[in-house]
């Protein structure tokens, strides 16, 4: 692929205005693009590729994940309460064990909306009440500190391997393999055919209930370790962590081009959405901008990204297959 | 020995209203809600002698009328495959408006005057972005959900504004009546269900909202103007959120930027439980009343024994999820034993290889297709 064709892809243009972005925030503080704090923003912004990349997979096949926040506590919680009363726990143990919790947890989702046959936004949305009002009655409203986790716990997201902290390298580790997973394997183009049409799909000998299953246990793995993860960088596990998360998650994918009606979206995009949204969160402060107005700009962000997107999808339908779009890309010239 | 009946003559005939039957009554969501709500009642009055005590009833309806108010035009852009979640944020700007204009010294029905026009403007925003703009509403309103409580973050900072006029506050926290004494909000939920039940069951406008829900495209060649209703149901959703959310901040007396934070989702709940399709097409008003009447009972009854609120919203999710699955389980159960049912139309059992699967099952959130042309 040619540069021009690069950045006439969405996820091209989308790179492109990061990098004005951040260009346009540096020139008032240069220090904003010195490599320590490229550092600083990518890592702060962990939390959103892994989060955006599992609820890619799920808006894929047509769904919409709302409990990964509510999945994010509760496992935190559970984690964090675990690893207090074992405080010899190996580290491994401890990832092992937020993975397989949200793993449990996302597959309540998929075995409700594919087996059950529920709407993903109604189930989720059951789900996301039932999993934050579970971390209340587990903990009894109590709130677990610094002080009640061991250093080994606190100190996995913030330990260094070649400079980059291992909470970018689990992020990094995340993108890689949902990458191999879509494009490059049967099950992942199968996620594609479920979103793209469904009826073709299942004609195809796809099975999608199993697909969905799928995407969903992905997603609830992936909040899972995320949940890990938050309440060890903050040191802060309690009923209210990462609320409303969710929706924050969901404009990351919208913004990196994932669409919500399926079908249509990559990890690239949905990366540089999430890098989108973190560049935004953490820029309001070095230009002295107040933090209040994090929430409307991003909202407003939101909307922008999706008139753009919308035309983009007028002007072509969805081509998901490579040699198809090089196909295209000839005939046009 | 009776001859099956002839089956050529009925495949044109589409009958306006399915023939009624006393069985059918009974399978009706409706009813299952009214025995809910029946069940619900009696569970409270043994486990608790302070439910049935009319000061607490009344007391208790003003915590979700305010909520329930917002739930009647939720209902309606539900019911056209549409959803608003920018409600709550919607709220909060009324509110931030209600607050700047109690600065000024404004009398109290310019106040709740403000927050029904930025309402209504809020809502115009949505109806613009999604009928005109032909965006997903889901994505527009998540943005405009940032973007409205955004703002007012903007303008409160981590303040709140108070010390509203008391002509302003009575709006919130006064009875309608000396006995019963009902709450303004629970009294106005009341009367605007009545206009919405009226509105959706018994004029055309009412059945043109089914149509598109059942078929935007089919309504939109029958001639039926797709796009301005979806614009007016935003603004009539702007709207309400905007009173609702004057009657908010005259019952608490303040207006904070996390006013009625999360509310989106509790409105949505309702409008699910009171049996609209998130798919479109289904639900009726009196089956949302019955839902807002049962999920305030439990809510209100657990409170009394003393249940924190997050742990009520367990039952109430988990409520939720069975509520929708239930009647799926049940369609599949009785395919078997009913064979003149046994083909539906919006069979969602895709895993069933028997079982054929329709473009109907995942309704586009797009809507691409369905615009006005």
């Amino acid at each position: 692929m040619s540069l021009a064709a690069r950045l006439r892809s969405r996820e091209g243009a989308l790179a492109l205005i990061i990098a004005v972005l951040a260009g346009a925030v540096a020139l008032r503080a240069p220090t904003f693009l010195s490599p320590h704090n490229i550092l600083v923003v990518l890592t702060d912004t962990s939390f959103l590729f892994i989060l955006a990349l599992g609820q890619t997979g799920v808006l894929l096949t047509r769904g919409i994940d709302l409990s990964v926040a509510a999945n994010l506590a509760l496992t935190g919680m559970i984690v964090a309460l675990t690893a207090h009363a074992l405080p010899g726990m190996p580290i491994v143990a401890v990832i092992a064990l937020a993975l397989l919790v949200g793993l449990g947890l996302g597959l309540i989702n998929g075995f409700v909306v594919a087996a059950i046959g529920v709407p993903p936004i109604v189930t989720t949305l059951g789900t996301l009440t039932i999993y934050r009002g579970t971390i209340f009655a587990i903990a009894g409203g109590r709130w677990l500190t610094q002080s009640d986790m061991s250093a080994a716990f606190l100190g996995f997201p913030k330990a260094t391997v070649l400079g980059v902290p291992a909470l970018l390298w689990v992020a990094v580790i995340v993108a890689a393999a949902m990458t191999v997973f879509l494009t490059g394997t049967r099950t992942g183009r199968a996620i594609y055919a479920v979103g793209g049409n469904p009826v073709a799909a299942h004609y195809c000998g796809i099975r999608i209930a199993r697909v969905q299953v799928l995407v969903y246990a992905i997603s609830g793995a992936l909040a899972g370790l995320c949940g890990y993860l938050w309440v060890a960088r903050y040191g802060i596990a309690y009923v209210e962590i990462a609320i409303g998360y969710e929706l924050t998650v969901i404009a990351a994918c919208v913004i990196g081009g994932v669409s919500i009606a399926g079908g249509a979206g990559s990890v690239a995009g949905a990366l540089l959405g999430a890098l989108f949204l973190g560049v935004i969160v953490d820029a309001l402060p070095v230009i002295d901008v107040s933090p209040f107005w994090q929430t409307a700009l991003s909202g407003a962000v939101i909307l922008a990204a999706i008139v753009v997107n919308a035309r983009a999808d007028r002007a072509g339908g969805k081509i998901i297959l490579p040699e198809a779009r090089r196909a295209l890309r000839a005939g046009a010239r | 020995m009776n001859a099956p009946p002839p089956v050529v003559a009925e495949r044109y005939r589409v009958a306006d209203r399915a023939p009624h039957r006393p069985a059918d009554l009974l399978l009706r969501w409706e009813s299952v809600l009214v025995l809910l709500l029946a069940a619900a009642i009696v569970v409270n009055t043994l486990i608790s002698p302070h439910f049935l005590n009319v000061y607490n009833l009344s007391d208790a309806t003003a915590d979700f009328s305010e909520q329930a108010i917002i739930a009647l035009p939720m209902a309606l852009l539900i019911l056209v495959r549409e959803i608003d979640l920018s409600v709550s944020a919607i709220i909060a700007l009324a509110s931030l408006a209600i607050g700047l204009c109690s600065r000024a010294g404004e009398p109290a029905w310019l106040l709740v005057a403000a927050a029904l026009a930025v309402g209504a403007l809020c809502g115009a925003v949505n109806g613009a972005l999604v009928a005109v703009v032909r965006l997903p509403s889901i994505v527009v309103t998540i943005g405009t959900m940032s973007l409205f409580r955004g703002i007012a973050q903007v303008a409160l900072g981590d303040k709140a504004i108070t010390g509203y006029s008391n002509a302003f506050q009575s709006i919130g926290q006064g009875a309608v009546l000396d006995w019963p004494p009902l709450p303004a909000s629970f009294v106005l939920f009341l009367l605007l269900s009545l206009v919405f039940g009226i509105a959706l069951h018994r004029t055309r406008y009412g059945r043109a909202l089914y149509a598109i829900g059942s078929n935007p495209v089919a309504a939109r060649f029958s001639g039926l103007p797709v796009d301005r209703a979806r614009f007016l149901l935003f603004v009539l959703s702007g709207l309400l959120s905007g009173l609702a959310g004057a009657l908010l901040t005259a019952r608490i007396g303040s207006t904070r930027p996390n006013i009625a934070l999360g509310w989106e989702l509790t409105v949505v709940t309702m409008v699910v439980l009171g049996g609209f399709s998130i798919a479109g097409g289904e639900g009726t008003i009196p089956g949302l009343v019955l839902a807002v009447f049962l999920l305030g009972t439990v809510t209100w009854g657990l409170s009394l024994v003393n249940i924190p609120a997050v742990e009520i919203s367990v039952l109430v999710g988990a409520l939720m999820i069975v509520a929708i699955a239930l009647p799926i389980l049940l369609r599949r159960l009785t395919r078997h034993w009913r064979p003149e049912t046994a083909a539906p139309l919006r069979s969602r059992s895709i895993g069933n290889d028997d079982v054929p699967v329709s473009n109907r099952d995942f309704p586009d959130p797009e809507g691409a297709s369905t615009r006005d042309q």
